[in-house]
């Protein structure tokens, strides 16, 4: 009991008396990775959220000073580790900005395929985890089978399932291989039929509308004052893709909607993701038919040495808006590389959204915002 | 009574080994039968290593945790941390006395036997709280408050249905409740026309779903699995449990599924009685064990569908919350559950033919459905989602305007 003896089901942001302090994580089976966050608690109720990182924190930033830029590709994989190939085209891209690189159109096309089909495996393990914090065990299974078919074809292309290494300064480490398009074809029916099955299985369920439909719900301007991008902001009404915005590498070429929501709430977050998906697909099937044979590769020396300057590129990745800031001073390491990491800044709304709900929507939330701490923590 | 008889004492330790080594045989299979099912559902092959199809897997399960360290947290207080599996497995294991299998298969027949399994099932919760109690960990409590409350709410429409079924066999006997399928009781003939007997699943269809979702929440299955959702309180009261005494946990866990999911069939799928007398199939007349016999195996069979049907649930559906569980509990199965009791007492009083309960609860069932689907369709509303597409900008930069409307 409070100390005013009084429990009611929406007490204000902030303004209920706890009466049990508890750990989530970083133990937590449902606190992807190794969040943690301390939940004061009014019996169900959460009153304060605090949330802790810092558990993954492997200095990337800093490691990023004393390597080579090739090297430094290899650590990008590292960070968001479900959407390598975004985070390499992040970093790609900035130091060709700041050379004033012009990149093959071919290779341009084979890092939005990629990239798009990375955009999708990342929306498969969100759609499957946020079903499996509810409870819903098979979905997950469905949605590693589809992204199991993804990596596979990343396998066959870079050589890697997850740490693929293979976009390069100026273009990419390589040329596809000839049946690539028959095999991403082919790929992209199975991942439209499997999207769909996700989408059958939970989307409009009875438990899980229950659980997500008004619960974590954040307005398009608190959001934006947060920092939050990407399918979270857009969730709340916000209409912002950089892919449209800003647009980069050849996505100006491409026909291709962006779902926006209006109820800022986890349903829409996470619906948005399904549709999304979709529309990737549809990406990539124009990108293969515009895609021409060509070089891969433009002229780079062997260890890049960008001009001195300052550069910021930003992408839409799976998870937001993936920002990279470059200072070189001319070196072949560059002086500060730092990361605008979608997830850490859509983490900063969770005390927001937390506040006021059960104990059973905190994993939910957290769920919701698709966070993956190998980004958040760096 | 007045001497001490040592032969009944030594039949009824002889009934309660066998009954156990029963049960823990059902257990295992139990646990091959939902890893099986989960995994074809998941599109997995499950076990499949030990034994053929893995069936030894669950001996190799007991093995690894009957060996594994029994650790008790230091805060926590002995005697009532290792009492709390015993009062959980106990509770389950009684109400097995007096579930008859067929006609002659019963530990211990008693004329109070469905209000014996309701009274002794309850039993269970003080263990779950018990060991969310003392377990000193802050999980182990919400998990093992939200056991006290799941439990104790949904016991209610459980004993209310088991009430409609008494009222409607005029017993409290489970023999008479699956006797009444076949024979007249009284001057009554639990019938629709006076002719065959019927499983009272057609009597109360109302009464059937009620005492499934009931027993679902009073098992803790999903979509009600909220005292130890894996994702939010880690396991609930068996978090601090390890080895031997999460094995009890477990195993009381299986039987007390195995027990919903036979008064399933007893009360509502007409237990071990055959669709028609096994006589009339073999052509020939059968001694009474024989009878029994095939009885057991039909009432078995007849309770692996329904803890299949169990399953099936848990490969499917995400998890309620718990507000959302006991409002489920107390705003529509309570309800629900009355309205199958007075009917069913209205026309027992009356002596209307049984088909009126029928007439009245699928209108109410069906009712009760176009509700919740209204609930559903209201929330699951994919409107909120609209599709943006790429525009001009007056600057000649892009913006994203909704799909369809004007540049």
């Amino acid at each position: 009991m409070t100390d005013s003896g009084i429990t009611t089901n929406v007490i204000d942001k902030g303004q209920g008396l706890a009466d049990m302090f508890i750990n989530m994580g970083p133990q937590h089976p449902a606190t992807h990775g190794v969040f943690r966050m301390e939940l004061a608690l009014d019996s169900e109720l959460i009153v304060d959220a605090t949330p802790h990182i810092g558990y993954l924190h492997r200095g990337s930033e800093k490691l990023f000073e004393h390597e080579i830029y090739s090297q430094i590709i290899t650590l990008f994989d590292r960070l968001d580790y479900i959407s390598n190939f975004n985070n390499e085209l992040g970093l790609v891209m900035a130091v060709e900005k700041l050379m004033d690189l012009e990149v093959p159109d071919r290779a341009e096309y084979i890092r939005v395929i990629l990239c798009e089909l990375n955009r999708i495996a990342s929306h498969l393990i969100f759609i499957g985890t946020f079903a499996l914090d509810m409870g819903a065990l098979t979905p997950s299974l469905y949605n590693f089978r589809d992204r199991e078919k993804i990596l596979t074809l990343f396998e066959a292309t870079s050589g890697a399932r997850m740490m693929h290494n293979f976009f390069r300064v100026g273009g990419v480490k390589q040329d596809v291989i000839k049946e690539f398009p028959a095999q991403v074809a082919t790929l992209l029916d199975e991942l439209e039929a499997g999207i769909d099955d996700a989408d059958k299985m939970l989307s409009l369920g009875e438990v899980f509308v229950e659980r997500t439909r008004g619960i974590g719900v954040i307005d398009g301007d608190v959001a934006l004052d947060w920092g939050v991008s990407g399918a979270t902001l857009r969730a709340s009404g916000v209409p912002y893709d950089v892919r449209v915005e800003d647009p980069y590498s050849v996505y100006d070429r491409f026909d291709f909607g962006v779902p926006v929501g209006s109820a800022g709430d986890c349903w829409d977050r996470y619906y948005l993701r399904v549709l999304e998906a979709r529309e990737s697909i549809k990406i990539i099937r124009q990108a293969l038919e515009q895609m021409e044979p060509g070089p891969i590769q433009t002229k780079v020396r062997a260890i890049a040495r960008p001009p001195k300057g300052e550069v910021y590129v930003h992408a839409e990745n799976p998870r937001g808006d993936f920002g990279v800031y470059l200072v070189s001073e001319g070196a072949e390491s560059p002086y500060r590389l730092k990361v605008r990491p979608p997830s850490f800044c859509n983490l900063m709304a969770l005390r927001d959204l937390l506040v006021g709900h059960y104990i059973a929507d905190s994993v939910v939330i957290l769920g919701s915002l698709d966070i993956v701490l190998g980004e958040v923590d760096r | 009574m007045n001497e001490f008889n040592w032969t009944y004492v030594g039949v009824a330790v002889l009934g309660l080994f066998g009954l156990f080594s029963f049960l823990a045989t059902v257990v295992l299979s139990l646990t091959w039968y939902e890893r099986k099912m989960l995994a074809r559902i998941q599109m997995r092959s499950g076990p499949s290593r030990v034994g053929p199809h893995g069936l030894l897997q669950p001996i190799a399960d007991v093995f690894k945790l009957v060996t594994k360290e029994d650790i008790r947290p230091t805060n926590s207080s002995g005697l009532l941390f290792w009492s709390a599996p015993l009062i959980v497995f106990v509770s389950a294991f009684l109400v097995w006395l007096t579930v008859p299998f067929a006609d002659g298969a019963v530990v211990a027949p008693q004329e109070l036997g469905l209000l014996y399994i309701v009274a002794i099932s309850t039993v269970g919760i003080v263990g779950l709280l018990l060991a969310g109690y003392t377990s000193s960990s802050k999980y182990s409590v919400l998990g093992g408050i939200r056991a006290a409350a799941q439990l104790v709410s949904y016991e209610i429409p459980i004993i209310v249905v088991v009430l409609a079924i008494a009222v409607l066999v005029q017993s409290l006997d489970l023999r008479d409740v699956i006797l009444g399928n076949e024979v007249t009781i009284g001057e009554r003939v639990l019938s629709f026309d006076g002719q065959g007997a019927i499983p009272f699943a057609f009597i109360m269809p109302l009464g059937l779903i009620v005492f499934i979702l009931a027993g679902l929440a009073e098992l803790g299955r999903t979509p009600f699995d909220i005292h130890h959702a894996e994702s939010e309180v880690v396991g609930g009261p068996f978090l601090e449990y390890s080895g031997a005494h999460w094995a009890v946990f477990f195993l009381a866990e299986y039987i007390n599924t195995f027990v919903i999911a036979a008064l399933t069939v007893l009360l509502f799928f007409g237990g071990w009685s055959w669709p028609s007398p096994p006589e009339s199939v073999f052509g020939t007349a059968l001694e009474e064990w024989q009878t029994d016999a095939l009885g057991v195996g039909w009432f078995l069979f007849k309770t692996y569908m329904v803890v299949g049907l169990f399953f099936w649930f848990r490969g499917t559906y995400p998890r309620l919350r718990i507000d959302q569980l006991m409002a489920f509990g107390w705003k529509s199965l309570i309800p629900l559950s009355f309205v199958n009791f007075i009917l069913m007492s209205i026309v027992i009083f009356y002596e209307w033919p049984l088909w009126v309960m029928t007439a009245f609860s699928v209108p109410i069932l069906v009712l009760g459905l176009y509700i919740g689907s209204r609930r559903t369709a209201r929330l699951a509303d994919p409107t909120t989602v609209q599709m943006y597409r790429r525009a001009r900008r007056e600057d000649g930069g892009n913006k994203l305007i909704p799909e369809g409307s004007g540049d």
